[in-house]
């Protein structure tokens, strides 16, 4: 593949683009090129560029999410001509996500999602108004390692406590971490309840996250 | 002699408000909205509504939306607990009140966020009680020191017990509307006189976009019914989850918002609905929703305006700031905000109080914000020509050592024209050395403390405080609650 190939994929990042995204992954396979290489060295320095773009303040969250819903259209092309081990490398890890039961909020929990997978993780969005159960059965089903609770309500946030608990009680504890956050939730809560993550916001549910995969 | 013109400001011209309302009519025909609540579609579909019950869609027709406008009062009067004190909602009355269910407060010693306890709450109802620039109180905070389950009547158990004011309030679950009306009614004496002199508004928000949820649904249904005015709380947050512009997040709100009005007229015909709001700008960098940023305060006017010229009472959370402490921010965003929600003439103002966007409380900016709130109520006044000659006659015998801190006209003025402030500092400077030097959070929370040790609470007389307890007590025992706080 050329470098203008290459430059090309990352532009349809940096433009936030979908369907180019998904159009030059077609092609790619098409022309029988290397899936490693189109990610590699085409769409993730993309999404490194938007990265940066966010640090020095050039982009806000609508070109964010945009480069991230470009890559997951790549990544949904590439993935299937990944070779097992390779896509696993690739992504930090699983995690499943969603709001508690009896919570509608979901902007807070959408954006933290956008912005694991545009780092690298893999997002298992459940949705809103999720069941402690969906959520263990999800992690258990997919091999999630990690799992992230959203929660905006006094109410609501009771749930992450029973569902650390849950997981204590069906002797499955270790096997995943949980992650918790939401306007009320604090480190504090986080510590008393015993999750083994908190972020305040996106970009700290991000730096959560690799802290808890030992990427970072 | 004329009376005073009263200040006045509107945003929209009328063919933009036509355009707004054209759009609105077409989506809720033909995109319509979704409520979650089956009773709620059967009283749709009951009204000739087009339902798609698997998609718990409802499709609302122009007529009979129009139907349901012309029957919903143009305003509403609410009574404070004595039955004796009135406030009209409606016309271009103002009336400002502490904003809504904070989860944190700031405490005043260590200036940090904690999570508020009902002392607190006690503390607030005290204060919206004694301060008297609110007009209503509201149940601005969630005591974490009672279960979640009876959060939402636990807090109208201690507005009814510490301040006699008009209530702004709403349900956090479905149960929870019960014990609320009742602990209303037994105030008032009654269902029907709760009906006749309501006494709490609920708040009800839209999921936006274009969703009623099960529980607000509920809340409107019951409230209509038990004759209990409901707010519309529409809260689309721009380019998050209502389109980025202001125009067209407007015509989302307005979708929205009538939605549910039809549903409360549909409940109970002539149900008493306010036409109101929570929507804000959104941060694109910190992905937070600013109360206090002027986009959020426009929509705020804008959707206010054309409730008015649908003639319904409105309401805006404005006058409150998302500063985190009590500083020059929190100021201009609250002073700024309640400017313009009085010269919009919003009939409910929520926000006072509050920093944090929405969810934390502090005591002194209360006091401080009630300042703000006096200083809006005059400018409303606007400039009455108290004489006429206004001045000439004054000028008839000028000399030029004439001096107006002597004239009989000065005695029989100065204090019905100006404010008098203790709060700000009016000071010259070395007073303010002399006095401690000290800023305006320091002497609002002096301000708290004298409140809190000098003005007793308005109870309620022991029969009906006895009777609150029992209607809470029975609330906890059947939410599984076994020992309360207070
Ligand atoms: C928008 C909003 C709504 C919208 C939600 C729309 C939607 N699709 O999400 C609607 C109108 C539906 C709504 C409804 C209600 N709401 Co509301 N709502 C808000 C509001 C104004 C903003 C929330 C928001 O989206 N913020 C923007 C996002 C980006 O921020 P965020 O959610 O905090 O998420 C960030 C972080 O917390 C963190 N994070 C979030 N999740 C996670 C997860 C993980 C794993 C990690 C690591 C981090 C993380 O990262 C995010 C990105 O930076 C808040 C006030 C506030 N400022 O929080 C009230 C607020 C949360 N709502 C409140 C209430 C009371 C309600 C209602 C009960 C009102 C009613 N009676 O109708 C209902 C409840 C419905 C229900 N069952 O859930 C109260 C809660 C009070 C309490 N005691 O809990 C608040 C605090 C407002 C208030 N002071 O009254 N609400």
């Amino acid at each position: 593949m050329d470098l203008t190939r290459f430059q090309a994929m990352s532009q349809a990042v940096i433009d936030g683009d979908r369907e180019a995204a998904a159009a030059l992954a077609r092609e790619a396979l098409s022309r029988g090129f290397d899936a490693q290489a189109a990610v590699e060295n085409g769409f993730i320095p993309g999404l490194q560029k938007v990265g940066s773009l966010w640090e020095s303040g050039e982009y806000f969250l609508p070109e964010l999410l945009a480069a991230a819903e470009a890559m997951k259209a790549a990544m949904a092309v590439l993935r299937p001509a990944l070779e097992a081990g390779r896509e696993a490398a690739l992504s930090l890890g699983k995690v499943v996500l969603g709001t508690i039961e009896g919570d509608i909020h979901d902007i807070g929990k959408n954006l933290v999602g956008a912005l694991l997978s545009a780092n690298g993780f893999e997002v298992v969005d459940l949705g809103a108004d999720v069941k402690i159960d969906r959520f263990i059965s999800a992690a258990e089903e997919t091999g999630a390692s990690i799992i992230g609770l959203s929660a905006l309500l006094t109410t609501t946030m009771l749930g992450q406590k029973r569902l650390v608990e849950e997981l204590h009680s069906r002797g499955i504890r270790g096997k995943f971490k949980v992650l918790v956050g939401g306007a009320p939730v604090t480190q504090k809560w986080a510590d008393d309840i015993g999750a083994d993550g908190y972020g305040e916001n996106a970009l700290a549910a991000v730096r959560a996250a690799k802290a808890l995969t030992g990427r970072e | 002699m004329t009376a005073a013109v009263r200040p006045k400001v509107e945003l929209l011209s009328p063919g933009l408000i036509d355009r707004i309302l054209q759009e609105a009519w077409l989506i809720l025909e033909r995109e319509g909205v979704l409520f979650e609540n089956a009773e709620a579609r059967a009283l749709f579909r009951d009204a000739g509504a087009s339902v798609d019950e698997a998609g718990q869609r409802v499709r609302i027709g122009r007529r009979l939306v129009e139907a349901c406008l012309s029957r919903t009062p143009e305003s509403v009067t609410l009574y404070d607990r004595t039955g004796e004190e009135s406030f009209r909602v409606g016309g271009d009355d103002v009336h400002f009140d502490p904003g809504s269910a904070g989860t944190r407060v700031v405490d005043h010693r260590t200036g940090r966020e904690r999570p508020p306890v009902s002392e607190d709450l006690v503390t607030l109802a005290r204060l919206a009680d004694a301060l008297p620039n609110f007009h209503f109180q509201s149940t601005g905070l969630v005591a974490s020191d009672v279960p979640p389950v009876l959060g939402d009547s636990w807090r109208v158990y201690l507005a009814l017990l510490y301040s006699a004011k008009p209530i702004v309030t709403g349900t956090f679950r479905v149960e929870g509307f019960g014990p609320m009306r009742d602990m209303l009614a037994a105030a008032r004496g009654g269902p029907e006189e709760l009906r006749r002199k309501p006494l709490a508004i609920f708040d009800a928000c839209p999921s936006p976009p274009l969703k009623w949820s099960h529980l607000t649904s509920q809340s409107l249904i019951d409230s209509a019914r038990a004759g209990i005015p409901s707010e519309l709380i529409s809260m689309g947050m721009t380019g998050a989850s209502s389109p980025a512009t202001i125009a067209g997040t407007l015509v989302q709100h307005v979708v929205e918002n009538l939605a549910g009005l039809v549903l409360c007229q549909l409940a109970a015909p002539g149900a008493p609905v306010i036409f109101g709001g929570s929507p804000s700008s959104f941060d694109m960098r910190k992905g937070t929703t600013p109360m206090g940023a002027i986009e959020t305060m426009m929509i705020d006017m804008a959707y206010a305006q054309i409730g008015k010229a649908l003639h319904l009472p409105t309401h805006a959370y404005m006058a409150l700031s998302d500063a985190k402490t009590p500083d020059a921010q929190a100021g201009y965003e609250s002073g700024i905000g309640a400017v313009l929600a009085a010269l919009a003439g919003i009939n409910v103002v929520s926000g006072p109080g509050m920093l944090n966007y929405e969810s934390a409380v502090s005591f002194e900016k209360l006091v401080i914000d009630d300042e703000i709130c006096g200083m809006s109520y005059r400018l409303l006044e606007g400039i009455t020509p108290r004489e006429d000659p206004l001045a000439e006659h004054l000028f008839r015998e000028f000399k030029p050592e004439t001096q107006f801190l002597t004239l009989p006209h000065t005695r029989k003025w100065y204090r019905i024209e100006h404010r008098q402030s203790p709060l700000p500092d009016r000071d010259t400077y070395d007073a303010w050395v002399a006095a401690g030097a000290k800023d305006l959070p320091e002497r609002a929370s002096e301000r708290v403390r004298e409140i809190l040790e000098g003005t007793p609470a308005r109870r309620p007389e022991a029969g009906l405080a006895d009777e609150l307890r029992r209607i809470i007590v029975d609330d906890a025992r059947r939410s599984g609650v076994a020992s309360l706080p207070l």
